[in-house]
């Protein structure tokens, strides 16, 4: 018998526990106004899943409308200037409104509480508060998109963003500024929640991994975020009111301002991948049945790329006119801050070492992250060699390179995540063996996209072109066929995703016998206080308790008491 | 067949091999790596698959050693990659002192470009093979960058401030030059051409443009015209400070503090006069010239600067 088994041992032993709870979260209270005036984590979490897939797939048809621009080196599809727009708004919606609230936002708002064994965040009405300033952003930059749009591209250089563009930069400066709010809002509730509402027994070290991630985040979020309004701010300011801050004619220092963006912008990296590597090794846990190798080893490092990830900000600029003393000290602390993310990757492998290893969807995202996220990984240090960023520096080399991490690996483990808890958040399964060829899709698509602009940056293609030489044709095409690919796949699964609240198998309490408080203790889906009523939740034991120090017999199906 | 889908661009300056050298380790260790991770994780999943008879999971949770192993070897890697592009950065930085000495400037959306010789072009620029040529650059509104791929070299070209790149070609032909910083709606056709020469080539084609006055001759008439000579002089009743000779020392402000008397230094007191007044003159005296002098005749006017008094010693003299 050929078996892609969900659950190892005897899943027949393990009667689903479905309908037990008489009400869950989505079906405690119904209409618009429970929607929209709700506190419930839960809900506060599916209410940004929806807006940020809105404004994904917003971002996504700007990117497939700039391949569709890329097939040919003329530039005949758009105009110059829509072009710009079409590359500005791609950066500013994905990385503003999709890649940073992702993981926190949806699978965060969702997991924290109930992976920490409590009913809701510390503060659940500035967690609601949270949404509707995310939500003022993003409507205020989807009216700036419409109103003309904006062409500095996503990091607003100065003076060209100050002074030059005509386009509606301090509408898309404004929107910035109003949605770093929303982050500072989450993180201040995830680090409270966190020191404060941990259930008797859940100890820091006891803690899964992916709150030790979501820690880490939601401090460069609090720390980070402001500097980017400032800037921001600033910008708008001297925009506005020709107060002379970065624009030379005024008297200002161009360079101050892509110091003062990259101090934000560079943890902001962090704030993208770290919750991915959260994802990740919850996953890889899970479905190698076995306890993380190196727990410590992986906490820690999310800590030690949050604080590093704030003093290496100048590698941006090696080419900028900063001095080549201060890119020597930005090139070294890049190289430090490159070795936790490497410590992490050879921890989550060495777990599959004499584990259970299966490879439902999640795992398979989660595996592709690895490799992914790997080769983002090292590609960077292509560009933090100063001797080599002098010629690789803006050119498609760093497009690719951080499209591997945020795509290869962000989306990926958020991807991972997504099918991972799907049954927790909606009581239904996704169908599995669509869902492994849409990741097998996905897979492919992305790297056919992606690679190629290796390739292309090392030979010199600079980014953000419109036009480009004849010989760079081949690889462009490629790519975009790649990109074409790679949407297919994200659409399918939407579709199916969407397909499943209704279709889906009702899923089990635990359909992946997995670890951890969500899985053991709150039904799919949770009620509104995520555990039964009269659940006293005490924490006896590790994250990640796969197995049993004695026999060397798996304990993946311990049922519950 | 590879020769038609290469995977870096012709080598066509001194620092090209090396540059390349650094990159093909990079990838090197790069695709070892990936390989490694790719190799164990397929190993491991199918090794360890939960589908083979009575899996058990073993209980291990971590081992110090290999957290010290897997920590330390890519620290080294690391190390070497970053000691390497260090060393081949500053070369890459640091000057030639007996190079040509061209002058650019980058606007929306063209470059300008003078030679030490006085011709001027715009977008293109024709060097002699084997002769190093350095740039000192500016740009008239926002950030621009000098990129020529198969040189591998490249600098941001940024407003209100000196930015500086030299290399010395070493193969025949023609490059593309691009700008690398998003600059506008015709970022992408703000391109050029280098045509490298030969030696008699440069030398004809120099010849046959038309000739304009030197840097320097341009300078030294505007040094006049401007009439910067008329305070900027030797006589101990002038009020400011004589400038023949001090281009690289160090001067002393009203405030005490010290500044080199270099491009940056002059470009900013011709533009805003009383940011860093010489001790012992009057702030405020010299009016601005901001939007009355073009980049270009900064450019020429410190070409000159860097000339005076050491040409003419006697006319430089201080007077006290």
């Amino acid at each position: 018998m050929k078996s892609t088994v969900l659950t190892p041992p005897a899943p027949a032993a393990h009667p689903p526990q479905i309908a037990k709870a008489k009400t869950n979260y989505l079906t405690a209270d119904f209409g618009w106004k429970s929607w929209l005036f709700t506190v419930d984590h839960k809900r506060i979490a599916v209410l940004y899943l929806v807006s940020i897939m809105v404004f994904f797939l917003i971002g996504g048809t700007f990117a497939i409308l700039m391949r569709g621009e890329l097939l040919t080196p003329k530039g005949d599809l758009f105009d110059a200037d829509t072009y710009n727009k079409l590359f500005t708004m791609h950066g500013v919606v994905m990385i503003f409104f999709f890649l940073i609230p992702s993981i926190p936002a949806v699978l965060g708002n969702f997991l924290v509480p109930i992976m920490i064994g409590t009913k809701d965040l510390a503060f659940p009405k500035i967690n609601l508060l949270s949404w509707y300033i995310y939500l003022v952003g993003g409507g205020a930059t989807l009216y700036v998109a419409i109103s003309g749009g904006i062409d500095t591209g996503w990091t607003f250089y100065a003076p060209y963003s100050s002074t030059y563009a005509n386009t509606n930069v301090a509408g898309a400066a404004i929107a910035v500024f109003v949605t770093g709010f929303s982050s500072i809002l989450t993180g201040l509730n995830f680090i409270v929640t966190i020191h404060k509402m941990r259930a008797p027994g859940m100890t820091w070290f006891r803690m899964p991994l992916f709150l030790w991630a979501q820690y880490a985040t939601s401090l460069i979020m609090i720390m980070g975020t402001p500097v980017l309004a400032i800037t921001v701010l600033l910008l708008a300011l001297e925009r506005t009111f020709h107060i002379g801050i970065f624009d030379p004619a005024l008297g200002g220092d161009p360079v101050l301002f892509q110091h003062l963006f990259w101090f934000y912008s560079h943890p902001a990296v962090y704030i993208m991948i770290l919750p991915g590597m959260g994802v990740v090794s919850e996953i890889v846990a899970c479905f190698s049945k076995k306890p993380m190798f190196g727990y410590h080893f992986i906490a820690f490092s999310s800590l030690a790329i949050a604080i590093f990830g704030f003093v290496v900000w100048g590698h941006h600029m090696f080419v900028s006119g900063q001095s080549a003393y201060a890119g020597f000290v930005f090139s070294f602390l890049t190289m430090l801050v490159a070795i936790p993310s490497a410590v992490k990757v050879f921890n989550w492998i060495a777990t599959l070492y004499k584990g259970q290893v299966s490879l439902e969807t999640p795992m398979l995202y989660a595996l592709g992250f690895i490799g992914l996220f790997t080769i983002g990984g090292v590609t960077g240090l292509f560009l933090a060699v100063m001797g080599l960023d002098r010629h690789v520096h803006d050119t498609y080399f760093v497009v690719a390179h951080f499209h591997y991490v945020m795509v290869g690996g962000m989306v990926m483990a958020f991807m991972g995540g997504m099918h991972f808890w799907w049954s927790k958040m909606f009581g239904r399964m996704y169908p599995e063996a669509m869902a492994q060829f849409a990741a097998v899709v996905i897979f492919v698509g992305f790297n056919f996209t992606f690679f190629p602009q290796f390739i292309l940056g090392y030979m010199g293609m600079p980014r953000r072109y419109h036009q480009y030489n004849v010989e760079f044709q081949t690889l462009n095409v490629l790519s975009s066929a790649g990109a074409s690919i790679l949407g297919m796949g994200f659409l399918m699964t939407i579709a199916y995703f969407v397909w499943s609240l209704k279709w889906g198998k009702p899923a089990p309490q635990n359909p992946f016998g997995a670890k951890g408080l969500e899985w053991e203790r709150a039904p799919s889906p949770p009620p509104t206080y995520n555990f039964e009523e009269g659940d006293k939740i005490i924490v006896t034991e590790d994250a990640y308790a796969y197995t049993s120090e004695e026999p060397a017999v798996i304990a993946a199906h311990e049922v519950k008491k | 067949m590879w020769k038609d889908f290469p995977f870096y661009p012709e080598q066509a300056s001194t620092i090209a091999q090396p540059v390349d050298l650094l990159y093909f380790f990079l990838v090197a260790v790069s695709a070892f790596f990936a390989l490694l991770i790719s190799v164990l994780i397929v190993v491991f999943a199918s090794k360890y698959r939960a589908s083979r008879p009575n899996p058990v999971s073993a209980h291990i949770v971590g081992s110090n050693k290999l957290e010290v192993i897997w920590t330390v070897i890519p620290l080294g890697l690391t190390m070497i990659m970053f000691a390497w592009g260090t060393v081949l950065f500053f070369d890459q930085s640091r000057m030639p002192p007996d190079a040509m000495q061209f002058t650019l400037t980058g606007k929306q959306w063209m470059w300008k470009v003078q030679h030490p010789s006085g011709q001027r072009e715009i977008n293109d620029l024709h060097v002699p093979i084997h002769k190093a040529c350095t740039f000192t650059m500016t740009s008239e509104d926002v950030i621009h960058s000098y990129y020529i791929p198969v040189f591998r070299t490249k600098q941001d070209v940024v407003p209100g401030r000196y930015s500086q790149l030299w290399f010395e070609a070493t193969k025949l032909g023609t490059f593309d030059i691009f700008c690398a910083e998003y600059c506008g709606t015709k970022h992408s056709q703000m391109t050029g051409k280098v045509t490298v020469m030969s030696q008699e080539d440069y030398e004809r084609w120099l010849s046959g443009a038309v000739a304009n006055e030197t840097p320097v001759q341009a300078g030294e008439r505007l040094f006049t015209a401007l009439r910067c000579i008329t305070c900027h002089n030797a006589t101990s009743t002038a009020r400011g400070p004589n400038l023949a000779g001090q281009f690289g020392k160090e001067v002393e402000l009203a405030s005490g503090a010290k500044v080199i008397f270099d491009a940056d230094y002059v470009h900013e007191s011709i533009l805003n006069p009383t940011a860093k007044t010489v001790t012992g003159f009057q702030a405020g005296l010299m009016p601005t010239y901001q939007g009355q002098v073009k980049e270009e005749d900064i450019l020429s006017l410190i070409a000159f600067l860097k000339t005076y008094g050491a040409t003419t010693p006697a006319a430089g003299a201080p007077a006290k």
